[in-house]
């Protein structure tokens, strides 16, 4: 007969004794967090290639938290103490978002390369609130066409009307995220994506639904890449350097275009928390992320490469290559602003998107 | 005397305290905070019913609910149909000493990964996936079929697992039944199909709305299955909830969605309740 089955209780409370030491040893190690870096970031961040050199340059642990989808970010904010938190990537659209819930601190401009990056990229629109400046792009790329060469014929990629065709019923896949492929609908249908209004809401729908006709599947970063990569589609419609870039050295056949009606231009911003409790050490972040070394393991992630917002980054002549880097200007020129509807439209927008999912 | 009275009235409750105190600190408390916000404007704060009025009106909200209980109720019985074969197998020809493996084999899928379990099977039904390949090698079909990112592929996924499910809580009823039910029904003269649908089935249809049930629940409250392998082309009750939150954070509706397919699962509940007494099972 052992011990526990003798004294039943007394080894209940030697458990709860132990479980209560634990709980202290946890709590203690979370009270030593707040000398490291919190940051809540988008999983290319989480890369140790992108995250151990700062770490071993500061002697400083970077605590990562990956989300997805602003809304998502916000509510793990909103449900932290204030302080928890030292600096997040968010979507540039939204970065009016966080300072409207007074998370964020203005940036110090006179200590970011704000010189070296991309002027189309500074989004200055959204980064820009009130004269402060609270967040500083540091990737961008396009939601746009993205395509099998070898299945698909090129020329056709240069129009977004080959989306709706015939010839490519049931080889399309859909990124599932409605702003941009609703910006790749306005596109189409000949809108501006910064002047879009409820009016033009049943032309987009209609596209969209033609767009849906066509698709095999409408999928979130993983199933849309997947679908491409493996042959089961040979078109994403939103896809770009983010979905065939990193996918480059094993399947040379991906590629994508920016068609003569234009591509959607995606980019994502850093920004520092107002309430942080190691400021200094989250510019130092900042920083990093937005230097040469820093943008070229940004821009080359193991989860997503994208173009790198600041033109100095140190990228070696074939990760360029892969990222279009010299075709940028044209790029961009022809690139418009991610949709930034207000609260109401957003909402519509959404309700649309949801319409057209649930469309047979 | 009656110090021992009021001890004896007092044991119950404190032997059902912890779990009322769990059930009170985890589901009731987050239940009424989500009853407030599913009330609650998303922009602005302030009462409203729109959350709730938005799913009657807008026909793709309620036709996520209607595509979650075909889903579901598809899934359900299809399980049934194969997991009730199954455990009579397992419990009538299988030899005793064997039963313990099979069963262990039984509830093998159960030790994978839900996600890397949905992924292998979008491998298994792509369009150059070991089915479409098997097919068109052999001839059958001239081009792949699509299976991956359909209605088809999520109830395939759905049925994998919760046959598996079913087949034990209908093994565990089977194990249960004497077999002298079938002898004195042999004995008043029934063949054995007369015997399974007059006396065998009667009293395993507990195991059987047990599992239903459990299969109910989880199938419609479940967001990966459908996510990896419907390919969205249709979405279900759990997809539209995951959909408020992503970008807008739009918690109260999401809340209000969520506790609109409560009261389906509630209602369901009360539907087979006279056969959910788990001592039966």
């Amino acid at each position: 007969m052992t011990t526990t089955a003798r004294y039943p209780l007394s080894t209940l409370k030697s458990h709860l004794a132990a479980a209560c030491a634990a709980a202290a040893l946890l709590l203690a190690a979370g009270g030593a967090e707040a000398a490291d870096l919190n940051a809540l970031i988008w999983c290319d961040h989480s890369d140790p290639t992108l995250l151990e050199p700062f770490e071993k340059a500061n002697d400083v642990k970077v605590n990562v938290k990956e989300f997805e989808g602003t809304g998502a970010g916000l509510a793990i904010v909103d449900q932290s103490q204030p302080g928890d938190w030292d600096v997040m990537v968010i979507d540039s659209i939204d970065v009016p978002r966080g300072v409207e819930k007074g998370l964020f601190e203005p940036l110090p401009e006179d200590k970011l390369p704000f010189a070296d990056l991309f002027p189309e990229v500074k989004m200055d629109k959204s980064t820009i609130v009130d004269g402060k400046r609270y967040g500083i792009t540091e990737k961008f790329g396009y939601n746009t066409i993205g395509f099998n060469k070898t299945k698909v014929d090129p020329a056709d990629m240069q129009s977004l009307a080959s989306l709706t065709s015939d010839k490519y019923k049931g080889k399309v896949a859909i990124y599932d995220y409605y702003l941009p492929v609703i910006g790749m609908a306005a596109l189409a249908i000949g809108k501006k994506t910064a002047d879009l209004t409820e009016a033009d809401l049943p032309a987009l729908k209609a596209e969209l639904l033609k767009m849906k006709a066509n698709a095999k599947l409408v999928g979130e970063v993983t199933a849309s890449q997947t679908a491409l990569a493996t042959g089961e589609v040979d078109i994403l419609v939103g896809g770009g350097e983010w979905v065939t870039a990193g996918l480059a050295k094993e399947n040379p056949a991906l590629d994508f275009s920016i068609p003569k009606e234009g591509a959607v231009l995606w980019s994502q911003s850093l920004a520092m928390f107002k309430d942080s409790k190691n400021k200094d050490m989250a510019l130092k972040f900042i920083q990093y992320i937005m230097s040469p070394e820093g943008q070229a393991r940004l821009a080359t992630s193991s989860c997503y490469w994208g173009m790198p917002a600041n033109k100095t980054a140190a990228l070696t002549d074939e990760q360029k290559k892969i990222l279009r880097f010299d075709e940028q200007p044209g790029f961009l020129a022809r690139a418009q602003a991610y949709p930034a509807p207000n609260a109401d439209l957003d909402k519509k927008m959404q309700d649309m998107w949801t319409e057209m999912l649930q469309a047979q | 005397m009656s110090v021992s009275g009021s001890n004896s009235r007092a044991l119950p409750w404190a032997l059902v305290t912890p779990a009322l105190a769990w059930t009170l600190l985890f589901f009731v408390l987050p239940f009424i905070a989500m009853g407030f916000s599913s009330l609650t404007a998303h922009e602005g704060g302030g009462f409203t019913s729109a959350n709730y009025s938005q799913f009657f009106i807008d026909p793709s909200y309620w036709r996520a609910m209607v595509n979650s209980l075909e889903v579901t109720a598809i899934v359900t019985v299809i399980s049934i149909l194969l997991a009730y074969p199954f455990a009579w197998i397992l419990a009538e020809m299988v030899p005793e000493r064997w039963q313990r493996l099979a069963l262990m084999l039984a509830v093998l899928p159960f030790w994978t990964s839900y996600v890397v379990r949905s992924y292998s099977w979008l491998l298994v039904l792509a369009q150059n996936g070991v089915i479409n390949r098997a097919l068109t090698g052999i001839g059958v079909i001239g081009e792949p079929l699509q299976l991956a990112n359909t209605r088809l592929a999520t109830v395939t996924g759905f049925v994998h697992f919760f046959v598996m499910l079913l087949t034990l809580t209908i093994f565990a009823n089977l194990k249960q039944l004497s077999p002298s039910y079938r002898k004195a029904a042999a004995d008043l003269g029934a063949g054995p199909v007369r015997t399974f649908l007059h006396v065998v089935l009667p009293l395993t249809l507990p195991g059987i709305m047990v599992g239903a049930f459990l299969t109910f629940v989880l199938c419609i409250g479940d967001y990966i299955t459908p996510q990896i392998l419907g390919g969205n082309n249709e979405l279900v009750m759990p997809q539209l909830v995951m959909m408020q939150i992503g970008r807008r954070g739009d918690f109260p509706l999401a809340s209000a969605l969520s506790i609109i397919l409560m009261a389906v699962v509630t209602i369901a509940y009360l539907a087979c309740a006279r056969w959910l007494k788990i001592e039966r099972a």
